[in-house]
């Protein structure tokens, strides 16, 4: 009896110390339904056999709905998320806040010095790295080179918006329906605010001067506005006030354009041919200027981010470094092939050869490049984003203007009523909100 | 005594109401059709209707991404904890204001109702922090009191509408019989309000089924039913209407067979009360 006791005990505490080492801890992951991201859920067999103590658990949300509930959970601080997807817009805000875990300390592995510029630029704050890019793209120019070489014209590989206006006029052929240029024009601060504030800085424009004053009574936001009104009443499909990215993503698959400016991300949707009737004739350009030194194009990172309150930090921050890694994407190329590697993060992706086969490869790096979060205006700004503000007030405000603008753009008003109403709503609650 | 109808009336009326209720079906019918389409036919411009090559890909894409099991079973412990523990709460108070109303009964019914005009988000965060206090966010019981909850008004309303047609003389003989309180609901009053009480079970099945702003907004991963298997699908840059449409035909399958075999109980309990 005495010595079978201890037994008993040691056996126990074997036990508890075996489960103790097998402790599961699970994380939560708030992620959006996008190509990138649901390639990796396929691919995570990878991380949990390199780390079988730790369990995904993955949410998948509408991006409006996800930034809703991240912005919840993060503020009440719910807990409910371990890992987020997030954007360049909220990342300098939320940093700032002390919202989310720097993320400075990934192993020396994960090579930091890796990230493009632009795009580490746009994740840090004060000099703390608080997301680590899974993806970041930047606009351009995708057109149809058929129809171009028809017109007997050719696009230059940096075109101007006048450039961009002839090629139109020289593409359309409305009664076969085919329309010389789409762009975005449906209402709210990530549709058509995102073209026209990227469109903006290319004619000097900006949404605020140094001391936070709106900028809309300026004649760059007027030369901007209506440029933009020309070309799509002029060239544009009908009822575009009500065309984001999927309905031009349509309508460009379908042979419908002759010309499509928007994400970086398109260009593998319009070139692959199971779902694209126009994938071989497709050619890229950046998004174009007006010779004052900055473009039309914007940038954007969907990144991944901890917030403060996950009580696995360590756990997400392994989940992280494998998820933004350059050994993840040597991952996706071998099983999916190169062109689907989730793009514009990383200098060695573009400097790999096989990668450069790639047709938008070398287009999408340009385009990145010449956008700068920290420095996105022909004259200077009080703030970082190149199609965004990043102040908390922003989303509100632009979807505001945005509507304004698309309303002048279904022709319900004026390019002048319009930015007349934009300067006083923005002006009114930039006020309420103190600056 | 009825009036008479001729032929020609009757043939007007069923084309009237086929064509309204076809109308009313073909967004159902759309979205059942487009998950059988490939991504490309599915915006395909002019739209193909039925002429194009029928296609399972999207069942399978949404069944190898998504646990559909796991959402299945939330969606049925919700709505149906949330129906029957409304019922429990509801039948009583129901009872209670049908049979021995008090001055009071007719301003506590309108409070009630008064309830479901305020916007839910106007809520929304007393109760995210409430649920954050107890621990019960991403649960399936505090989603289900949630539920039940919001839904509580329209079920003691429903009951309350319905006990009312139920004359009191024979809960009176009942009682001059000898009959104690007990035998009184269960024997006298439960089989004749059997159908009033399971049209109402049905509704608010129904209803709690197809509720999507407090399961989006109080679930994450485990607790989360087959609304917020549905919004997963939507997709900000890429196609996705063909899975989409496959994801909402497998949320609404179940209810809409439960609601097939149950439109008699279903129209009856909409009715009631309409021929006095």
């Amino acid at each position: 009896m005495n010595l079978t006791m201890p037994l008993r005990l040691t056996s126990i505490a074997a036990i508890l110390a075996a489960n103790a080492a097998f402790a599961e801890t699970t994380i939560t992951i708030a992620t959006v339904n996008n190509g990138d991201m649901i390639r990796m859920q396929g691919l995570t067999e990878d991380f949990t056999s390199k780390n079988p103590d730790i369990k995904l658990e993955w949410v998948t949300l509408e991006e409006n709905v996800l930034r809703q509930r991240v912005t919840q959970d993060i503020a009440a601080k719910g807990g409910q998320f371990d890992v987020m997807t997030i954007g360049t817009y909220e990342v300098p805000i939320w940093g700032a806040q002390d919202w989310l875990v720097s993320l400075d300390d990934l192993p020396a592995e994960w090579d930091k010095d890796d990230i493009l510029p632009a795009i580490r630029g746009g994740l840090t704050v004060d000099g703390n790295l608080y997301a680590a890019p899974f993806y970041g793209e930047s606009s351009m120019v995708m057109y149809r080179k058929d129809l171009m070489a028809n017109a007997g014209m050719e696009m230059p590989e940096a075109p101007t918006w006048d450039e961009i206006a002839k090629a139109a006029e020289a593409m359309t052929d409305k009664e076969k329906g085919i329309y010389g240029i789409c762009l975005r024009g449906k209402a709210g601060w990530g549709e058509n605010m995102a073209f026209l504030s990227a469109m903006a800085n290319s004619y000097g424009a900006r949404w605020f001067d140094e001391d936070w004053k709106p900028q809309f009574d300026t004649e760059e936001w007027a030369a901007t506005l209506n440029t933009y009104m020309d070309l799509m009443n002029n060239y544009g499909p009908p009822g575009a006030s009500t065309n984001g990215f999927n309905e031009n993503l349509s309508l460009f698959q379908q042979g419908k354009c002759g010309m499509w400016i928007d994400a970086t991300v398109a260009a593998s949707f319009v070139t692959n041919p199971t779902d694209s009737t126009v994938a071989e004739h497709v050619g890229f350009a950046l998004a174009p200027d007006n010779g004052l030194g900055k473009r039309g194009n914007w940038l954007w990172a969907w990144s991944l981010a901890i917030p403060a309150g996950s009580d696995a930090t360590d756990e997400a921050k392994k989940f992280v470094a494998w998820a933004t890694s350059k050994e993840y994407t040597a991952l996706v190329a071998e099983s999916e092939g190169w062109a689907n590697v989730p793009p514009g993060t990383r200098t060695s992706l573009y400097e790999n050869e096989e990668y450069k086969k790639v047709p938008f490869a070398e287009m999408t790096l340009n385009s990145i490049n010449s956008a700068d979060p920290t420095n996105p205006t022909v004259d200077p700004v009080p703030y970082t984003g190149v199609q965004f503000v990043a102040i908390p007030e922003f989303a509100g405000i632009a979807t505001q203007v945005g509507q304004e603008f698309s309303a002048a753009l279904a022709g319900q008003q004026s390019v002048q009523e319009a930015l007349e109403k934009a300067q006083a709503l923005t002006a009114e609650e930039m006020e309420a909100a103190g600056y | 005594m009825a009036r008479s109808v001729t032929t020609q009336r009757k043939l007007v009326n069923t084309i009237a109401a086929w064509s309204i209720g076809f109308l009313i079906f073909f967004p159902i019918l759309w979205t059942i059709l487009t998950s059988f389409k490939t991504e490309a036919t599915a915006i395909a411009d002019p739209p193909v209707f039925l002429a194009f090559n029928w296609t399972l890909e999207n069942y399978e894409v949404v069944l190898e991404r998504s646990n559909y099991a796991r959402f299945l079973w939330n969606s049925i412990f919700i709505a149906g904890g949330s129906t029957l523990l409304g019922l429990i709460i509801a039948i009583p108070a129901a009872w209670s204001m049908a049979f021995v109303p008090s001055r009071r009964t007719k301003d506590i019914l309108l409070w009630m109702l008064s309830t479901k005009m305020l916007p839910a988000v106007g809520v929304l965060y007393p109760i995210y922090l409430i649920f954050i206090k107890m621990g019960l966010l991403d649960s399936r019981i505090g989603l289900t009191v949630v539920i039940m909850l919001i839904n509580l008004p329209i079920i003691v309303w429903m009951l309350y509408t319905y006990f009312r047609e139920i004359p009191g003389e024979i809960l009176e003989a009942a009682r001059m019989d000898g009959a104690t309180l007990k035998s009184e609901i269960l024997y006298v009053l439960t089989p004749m309000a059997v159908p009033g009480i399971a049209s109402t079970l049905l509704l608010n099945f129904i209803l709690a089924w197809n509720e999507a702003f407090w399961t989006l907004n109080l679930t994450a991963a485990k607790a989360a039913p087959l609304t917020a298997f549905i919004a997963s699908y939507s997709s900000p840059e890429g196609l996705f209407y063909a899975k989409l449409s496959a994801a909402s035909t497998m949320a609404i399958a179940p209810i809409l067979i439960l609601g097939w075999f149950s439109q008699k109980q279903l129209v009856r309990g909409l009715t009631f009360g309409a021929v006095k």
